[in-house]
């Protein structure tokens, strides 16, 4: 899919080149402007506001020895798995607070771990360049980290992963810059994803019926949408001011939230191809390090490196409330699969469940 | 085992990452302003009387009334400027956070803010560690000591120059007087509370690994990228686009309908797990429940797409289409799935078993796609790569989605399983029974064991919906006469 590098034409110059890009960048502004016939909170204005939101913390989940840098939620909807600087990944049975495997990895910085669709492995990677995948087993003293498998190679560290629909296939995300699909029995790389310029640090896959679409987010302060199919890079969106350290779909799939050092979150419309709300105040100056969306995509909870987590009103652009309780960092925020509890997890080596 | 990679020191002490600093620095100059600012004043530590000394509550009070926010934003906002060194402790000086009672804080002199443009040296610990050493006399905590010993180990070729530099600052500060060593060694202990914190703390300033883009390079793009970034603005360009009322309409509709399926906004029945340890809303949503809950029911209704995604109503749904004997379209789509999703191993065998049952002419679950797509599938399965079903799937899917679905939404089948769905009754649980709940909390079955089951049943229903291979099947009647 790379391009040839070709020479220079007959009357390009690198200036031209760079002006040309300008003015179609001035274009496709114009264009996006010309259908931005009215604004979210418009279009929200006959909805009623959010009510009190009464969320405590209902679990502390205690066990890793560092900080916590990645969980994922297990279909079941009470299970979860995370993952450490320490290179622990930890299987929790959330709701009994049991913990039901550990297994110790030789590699520091877990920045990536993802549950199988299926229940059956769990998915983890982070400085060691790759990503591996672990069988679970229902006997509690089998030693999975001997059977783990490396299936993603990157040429940097794994900041990102999932498994697509199924346990046969992995999509990552690196600070190499680019994103891969992998075929986990066989190991193989399905399909590239080249385009950011710089390390790319979260990916999210969309869940509409077609399901052939991702989008990530990056150190050059882009977020792409893909297509799954071809490797093409078919939306870019370029509005933050620093890092986007996490991207997220809105559950209808038709938009995703994105949480930047910047301090703010966005919302982008794909349809409208265009970003429609910013999530901001100024008493906020703290990078936004994770976002996710409650179920029916109205609240959308946002953890940051002031230790707190911020809860948004998707269509007011209003912070509805705020949850404390974090001594540290919040690295990862999650829903859980039938919206019934958030997951938090944070540098202060915990993980605490809000419901 | 571990992949090393050499990573260079790209200088991002001060990338955007950080640039938060600045503002938090900012309201500090404005807090210490002798009119406006926080008010400080003289308080006695042990014998020693301490100037400018402020008290949390006041802090906090005051950055409530500064920023109009609320005062826990504002108890989160001043432990922000304890924990990266702006403001420190005089009483609990472990503990970085802001209190938001009578404790006692001073604000840090600027030479020991964050920002500085040098960043704390392992050489410059090692002298406030010998430093330490001289005046209490060795009385250094245990995670100092280790760090000491560590020093003491890789920094030995310098250990000279450290106990020769130890010496001078301790007796420079015997010079200085008392109220004025007092503070200064708060100042200096603070310092190094943020850059090397006790175990089991984590730094503020601590940012992570560190990102291979440097920022503060201005990006060299090449004409190739130009010419790359070009062709994507003309494609963006071109790209159909909705109007904003439309598509913000369709978010807007999406809450709307979901708003009452959501647990934050509206009350899960019986009640939510999380809340009051129970877990009858999981067991009543499971898998393969004889009488579904009527919020499932009626969350069936609302796309094609969720009545599929629940298995549950991807059952009922083939009841419905095993009436109207038109089963074989979503039999194709769950094929064409696996195909998708499947080991890329098993891919050819699964094409060719997909082509046999449903495509070839005569195929015993013929599906009725129209010609083009048809020809260009079987074209396809000639070199079967993971989206060759992809046309022939989304086509099927539309159709489903366009007039199956409708059609079952008004059946029979759907509104007896309506009538039949049951609407729990709200938990109403005593403290006393909740302290039960949660001393009783249920495990549930484990997934992996659902799963097997799962593809049991898969299993079974493959064979048995399996063409009848006609052949075999005489063979054997013949076999028996």
């Amino acid at each position: 899919m790379k391009m040839a590098c070709k020479g220079l034409q007959t009357g390009e110059t690198l200036s031209s080149l760079k002006r040309e890009s300008e003015s179609l960048r001035k274009k496709l502004e114009e264009e996006r402007r010309k259908l931005a016939d009215v604004e979210l909170n418009q279009a929200a204005e006959k909805v009623e506001v959010v009510g009190a939101l009464s969320i405590k913390t209902r679990r502390l989940l205690k066990g890793h020895g560092n900080k916590v840098l990645c969980m994922d939620w297990c279909k079941d909807k009470r299970r979860l798995v995370s993952s450490s600087q320490d290179g622990k990944v930890i299987v929790w049975d959330a709701f009994t607070l049991n913990k039901e495997h550990g297994v110790s990895l030789p590699c520091t910085w877990m920045m990536a771990c993802a549950y199988s669709p299926s229940g059956c492995a769990v998915a983890c990677g982070g400085l060691d360049n790759k990503c591996s995948v672990i069988p679970l087993s229902l006997d509690r003293n089998e030693n999975l980290a001997a059977k783990k498998k490396s299936v993603a190679m990157h040429t940097n560290y794994l900041s990102g992963c999932t498994f697509t629909g199924s346990d046969m296939q992995i999509l990552t995300s690196s600070g190499d810059g680019s994103c891969a699909l992998w075929d986990v029995e066989s190991g193989q790389l399905l399909q590239s994803f080249h385009g950011h310029t710089a390390d790319v640090l979260s990916l999210d896959l969309a869940p509409s019926e077609t399901g052939n679409t991702f989008v990530s987010g990056g150190s050059d302060r882009r977020s792409n949408v893909w297509d799954m199919r071809s490797g093409q890079n078919i939306q870019s969106f370029e509005s933050h001011e620093s890092d986007i350290n996490c991207v997220k779909y809105y559950p209808s799939g038709d938009a995703f939230a994105s949480a930047s050092d910047d301090s703010t979150c966005r919302f982008y419309d794909l349809r409208a191809d265009r970003e429609v709300a910013v999530y901001q105040k100024d008493s906020i100056i703290f990078g936004a390090s994770t976002v996710d969306f409650s179920l029916s995509g109205r609240l959308l909870f946002a953890g940051y490196n002031d230790y707190t987590i911020n809860v948004w009103d998707v269509l007011k652009g209003t912070r509805v409330t705020c949850l404390f309780g974090h001594e540290n960092r919040v690295s990862r925020v999650r829903v859980s699969p039938d919206g019934t509890a958030l997951c938090s997890a944070s540098w202060d080596n915990t993980l605490r469940i809000w419901a | 085992m571990t992949i090393r990679t050499a990573r260079q020191d790209r200088v991002q002490h001060f990338r955007p990452r950080t640039h938060c600093l600045k503002k938090l620095e900012a309201m500090v100059v404005e807090m210490q302003d002798s009119k406006s600012g926080v008010k400080g004043s003289e308080q006695k530590l042990n014998v020693t009387t301490i100037p400018h000394v402020i008290s949390g509550k006041d802090v906090i009070a005051w950055i409530t009334n500064k920023m109009k926010n609320t005062t826990e934003d504002a108890q989160a906002f001043g432990t922000m400027l304890v924990a990266y060194g702006y403001i420190y402790p005089l009483q609990n000086h472990r503990k970085l956070v802001m209190c938001n009672d009578d404790s006692l804080y001073r604000f840090q002199t600027p030479y020991f803010w964050p920002t500085q443009k040098w960043f704390a040296e392992d050489i410059d610990y090692a002298i406030y560690l010998a430093k330490r050493n001289i005046r209490k006399k060795g009385m250094l905590e245990p995670y100092e000591q280790a760090h000491y010993n560590h020093l003491h180990e890789w920094l030995n070729h310098k250990w000279d120059f450290i106990v020769m530099q130890a010496t001078e600052q301790y007796k420079a500060g015997k010079e200085r007087k008392k109220p004025d060593r007092v503070v200064f060694d708060c100042q200096e202990r603070a310092y190094w509370i943020v850059n090397r914190p006790p175990r089991r703390t984590h730094s503020a300033l601590d940012v992570g690994p560190e990102r291979l883009i440097d920022p503060n390079i201005d990006e060299k793009i090449s004409f190739d990228q130009y010419r790359r970034m070009n062709m994507f603005y003309q494609q963006a360009i071109m790209r159909s686009k909705v109007k904003s009322s439309v598509s913000l309409g369709a978010l807007v509709k999406y809450i709307t309908t979901y708003k009452n399926h959501d647990p934050f906004l509206a009350p899960c029945l019986p009640s939510n797990p999380w809340q009051t340890d129970n877990d009858s809303y999981w067991t009543l949503n499971m898998r393969r429940v004889d009488v579904p809950t009527k919020m499932r029911v009626e969350r069936w209704s609302f796309s094609l797409f969720e009545l599929l995604s629940d298995l549950r109503g991807r059952d009922d749904f083939k009841i419905f289409l095993k009436k109207e004997f038109s089963g074989e379209n979503l039999a194709f789509w769950e094929a064409a799935e696996e195909l998708k999703l499947g080991t890329a191993s098993s891919m050819s065998t699964k094409a060719e078993t997909i082509f046999k049952t449903f495509l070839a002419p005569g195929a015993p679950r013929w599906i009725n796609i129209d010609g083009r797509t048809m020809g260009l599938t079987v074209k396809g399965l000639d070199h079967p790569h993971r989206y060759v079903l992809e046309a022939a799937q989304t086509h099927v899917f539309l159709l489903m989605k366009k007039d199956t679905f409708f059609r079952y939404l008004k059946s029979p089948v759907y509104k007896d399983i309506q009538k039949k769905a049951q609407s729990p009754e709200a938990h109403n649980f005593s403290p006393a029974q909740l302290e039960q709940n949660a001393q009783s909390r249920s495990p549930g079955i484990h997934p992996m064991i659902l799963w097997q089951q799962e593809e049991e049943e898969k299993a079974k229903a493959a064979a048995a919906s399996a063409p009848v291979d006609v052949k075999a099947m005489m063979s054997k009647i013949d076999r028996k006469k």
